[in-house]
C-alpha cells in the first residue's frame, strides 16, 4: 500500500468529480423512490437503456449530451407509461403491492438488460466526442475532460431539479404528494396525475444520466447491476427525496470509492457502494440529510 | 401419509433412473432443475411465507459453493461434508440477514440483500486461495459404488436435498412457525402486539432458508468441475429463485416446486435450443406476466379454474 498526501489529494479531487456524477445518476431515483415511494429497482436498467439510446442517436452525428437531452421527452413518456401501468396493476389494488411491485420492477430490469444483450451483444460500447480521451493538466494533476463534462452537467441537473421542486407549482405539488397524499386529494388535486408527472421527470432525467454514463466510460448491458448499489446507496444516504442531500451523498460515495481505488485497487471498488449502503441501512436508515 | 409415500416412490424412481441406462444428459439437466427446486423452496420460506423479498439468493448459493471448494481443496473432504459446510455457512449468513430484519423491511431489506451479494462476490474475487476472479479448476473424485458416473450420483444427492427442502417447507407451512410467518406478512405490528415472537420466527425463517440455499450451492463446483465468483454470485440465481415461487404460487409449499419444475425445464430447453440469454429473458417476462396477470400463480389459476367449472 502506497500512501502520500499528494496521491490522497488527487484521489479526493477525482472523487469530487466522480461524486457529482454519482449524484446525477441517482437523482432520478431520488424522485421516483425517495419522493414517490415506488420500489424502482429498474432505475439503473433504464439508465443503461438511456446510454444505448444515446449511443444510437450520437451515431447520427449528434454530441452525446445533446443526444441525451433529445432523448429526455421520449423517456418522459416512457416513465409516465411505466408509472401508469404500475399504478393500475399494483398501487390501486393495494393488497400486497410490496412483494409484487418489487418483483415487477426486478423483472423489468432483467427484461431491459437481456433485451440490450440481444440487440447489441455483450460488447462494451463507447461514444465519440471532442472532450472524450483528453484531459486538463492542472499543475501536476490531470483531470479528464469527460469527468469535468459529467461534473458540469450533473451540477446543472441537480440545481435545476432542486429549484423546480421548491419554486414551481408542480414541483411543490410533487413534494406535497410525498408528504401527505390524502391531504393533497382533499385540496382537489389528483395525486396520481402528479405522481405520473414526477415519475416521467425522473425517467426523463435518467436519459441524460445514461448519456453521462456512456461519456464517462464504456457501457455494457449488465452495468445496471453495479449501479443498483451506487444509486440506492446515494439515495438512502441522502435521506429519501432530499435533492441537495443527493449531491452530498454522491460526493461521500465518490470520494470514498476513489480513495479505496487508490489504496486497494480496482477489484475492491465495487464493494464500496454496497458496503456503505449496508452500513447506512444498518445504522441510520433515515439517511444523513433526511427530509 | 400420502405425502411420505409419494416422497418414497420419488426417491426410489430417481435412484433407479440413476442406475439405469437413461441418457447422461437427462441427469445433467435434471440436476439444475432440482437445484432450482431447492432454491425456490428456500426462497419461499422467507419471501412467500413472511413477505421478506430476498434478491441475494446468489450470496447464499455462492458461499455454499465456496465453502465446499475450500474444504475440498484443503482437506479433500467428501461430498457429504461439503454439503454440511455449505448449509452451515448459509445458516450463519441467514442469521446475519435475520438480524437485519429488525430494522429493514420491504425494498430496504431487498436492496440490503443485493448489497450482501456484491460484497460476497468482491470478497471471493480478492481471495487468492480459491482462484480469485479467474476461478479454480477442480478434479472430480471417482463416483461412489453403485453409480456409473459422478453426475448421476449428484442427481440423486440433489433429489434428496430437494425432498428435504420441500419437507421442511411443508412442515413450516403447517406448523406454528408458518402461522406466525403469515401473521408477520399480513401485518408485522399486529403480529407483534398479539404476542407473536416475530424476531424469533424471522430468524428461524432466515436461517432455514439460508441453510437450504447454501446446501444447494455446495455440490455445484463438483458438478461443473470448476468455480468462479461471477457465476457463483450471479444476480440471476436471485431472479430465478424469486420468479419460480411467484409463478407457482407463494402461499403453498407446492407452489415453488411447480414453478421450479415448469420454469427450470423451460430454461433447460431454451438454453439448448436457442441461447443462454433468451433463458434469462424468459424468466423476466414470465415473472412480470404472472405478477401482473396471475398474482397467485399457477395455484391461483388452478383454483379459479376449478371454482368456475363447478
Amino acid at each position: 500500500m502506497i500512501f502520500s498526501f499528494d496521491l490522497l489529494f488527487e484521489a479526493v479531487l477525482f472523487g469530487v468529480l466522480l461524486g457529482c456524477f454519482y449524484a446525477a445518476v441517482s437523482i432520478g431515483l431520488s424522485v421516483s423512490f425517495g419522493l414517490l415511494d415506488v420500489p424502482h429497482v429498474a432505475h439503473p436498467a433504464l439508465m443503461v437503456l438511456g446510454s444505448y439510446c444515446t449511443f444510437i442517436v450520437a451515431g447520427w452525428g449528434l454530441d452525446p449530451i445533446v443526444a441525451g437531452v433529445v432523448l429526455m421527452p421520449v423517456f418522459f413518456v416512457l416513465g409516465v407509461l411505466i408509472y401508469r401501468f404500475y399504478y393500475e396493476t399494483f398501487e390501486k389494488r393495494g393488497t400486497e403491492a410490496g412483494v409484487r411491485g418489487l418483483a415487477f420492477f426486478f423483472g423489468l430490469a432483467f427484461i431491459i438488460e437481456v433485451g440490450l444483450i440481444l440487440v447489441f451483444g455483450v460488447d462494451q460500447r463507447t461514444v465519440q466526442a471532442p472532450y472524450i480521451g483528453s484531459s486538463l493538466a492542472l499543475g501536476e494533476y490531470r483531470l479528464p475532460y469527460r469527468m469535468l463534462v459529467a461534473f458540469g452537467v450533473a451540477l446543472c441537473l441537480t440545481v435545476v431539479l432542486t429549484l423546480y421542486l421548491s419554486k414551481t407549482f408542480t414541483g411543490r405539488a410533487i413534494k406535497a404528494v410525498a408528504q401527505d397524499e390524502p391531504a393533497l386529494r382533499l385540496m382537489g388535486a389528483n395525486p396520481v396525475r402528479i405522481k405520473q408527472w414526477a415519475f416521467g421527470i425522473a425517467t426523463g432525467v435518467s436519459a441524460l444520466a445514461g448519456a453521462m454514463l456512456i461519456i464517462v466510460g464504456p457501457v455494457e448491458p449488465a452495468l445496471d447491476r453495479l449501479y443498483i448499489g451506487r444509486t440506492f446507496c446515494v439515495v438512502v444516504l441522502a435521506g429519501l427525496g432530499s435533492m441537495t442531500g443527493t449531491l452530498g451523498a454522491g460526493l461521500i460515495l465518490g470520494i470514498s470509492e476513489s480513495i479505496v481505488l487508490m489504496m486497494f485497487g480496482a477489484s475492491w471498488a465495487p464493494a464500496v457502494a454496497f458496503g456503505l449502503l449496508l452500513v447506512v441501512l444498518g445504522i441510520r436508515p433515515q439517511g444523513l440529510f433526511g427530509r | 401419509m400420502k405425502y411420505w409415500i409419494s416422497v418414497a416412490v420419488l426417491l426410489i424412481v430417481a435412484f433407479a433412473a440413476a442406475l439405469s441406462g437413461v441418457n447422461e444428459y437427462f441427469f445433467y439437466a435434471g440436476y439444475i432443475v432440482l437445484t432450482f427446486v431447492v432454491l425456490a423452496t428456500a426462497w419461499n420460506i422467507l419471501g412467500g411465507y413472511a413477505g421478506y423479498v430476498n434478491f441475494g439468493t446468489g450470496a447464499f448459493f455462492g458461499f455454499g459453493s465456496y465453502a465446499a471448494v475450500v474444504l475440498f481443496k484443503a482437506l479433500g473432504a467428501p461430498l457429504i461434508v461439503q454439503i454440511a459446510a455449505g448449509a452451515a455457512i448459509g445458516a450463519a449468513l441467514g442469521f446475519g440477514v435475520g438480524i437485519m430484519t429488525l430494522r429493514l423491511r420491504g425494498i430496504f431489506f431487498a436492496i440490503a440483500t443485493v448489497a450482501i451479494l456484491f460484497i460476497a462476490e468482491t470478497l471471493m474475487v480478492n481471495w487468492r486461495y480459491v482462484g480469485g476472479a479467474t476461478g479454480l479448476q477442480l478434479l472430480r473424485p471417482e463416483a461412489t459404488a453403485p453409480f456409473g458416473s459422478y453426475t448421476r450420483m449428484l442427481f440423486v444427492v440433489m433429489t434428496l436435498l430437494a425432498v428435504i427442502a420441500v419437507s421442511v417447507a411443508r412442515y413450516i407451512q403447517t406448523s406454528w412457525i408458518g402461522r406466525g410467518l403469515r401473521a408477520i406478512r399480513d401485518s408485522e405490528e399486529a403480529a407483534e402486539c398479539s404476542g407473536v415472537p416475530t424476531l424469533r420466527l424471522k430468524l428461524i425463517a432466515c436461517v432455514v432458508s439460508g441453510a437450504l440455499m447454501g446446501a444447494a450451492g455446495a455440490p455445484m463446483p463438483m458438478y461443473l468441475s470448476f468455480i468462479e465468483p461471477a457465476s457463483s454470485f450471479s444476480l440471476n440465481w436471485g431472479v430465478s429463485a424469486l420468479a419460480m415461487p411467484m409463478i407457482g404460487g407463494t402461499g403453498h409449499w407446492i407452489g415453488p416446486v411447480i414453478g421450479a419444475l415448469l420454469l427450470g425445464s423451460v430454461q433447460q430447453i431454451v438454453t439448448v435450443t436457442i441461447s443462454n440469454e433468451i433463458n434469462v429473458l424468459v424468466v423476466g417476462v414470465l415473472l412480470v406476466l404472472f405478477v401482473v396477470l396471475a398474482p397467485d400463480g399457477v395455484i391461483g389459476l388452478f383454483k379459479r379454474w376449478t371454482r368456475s367449472s363447478r
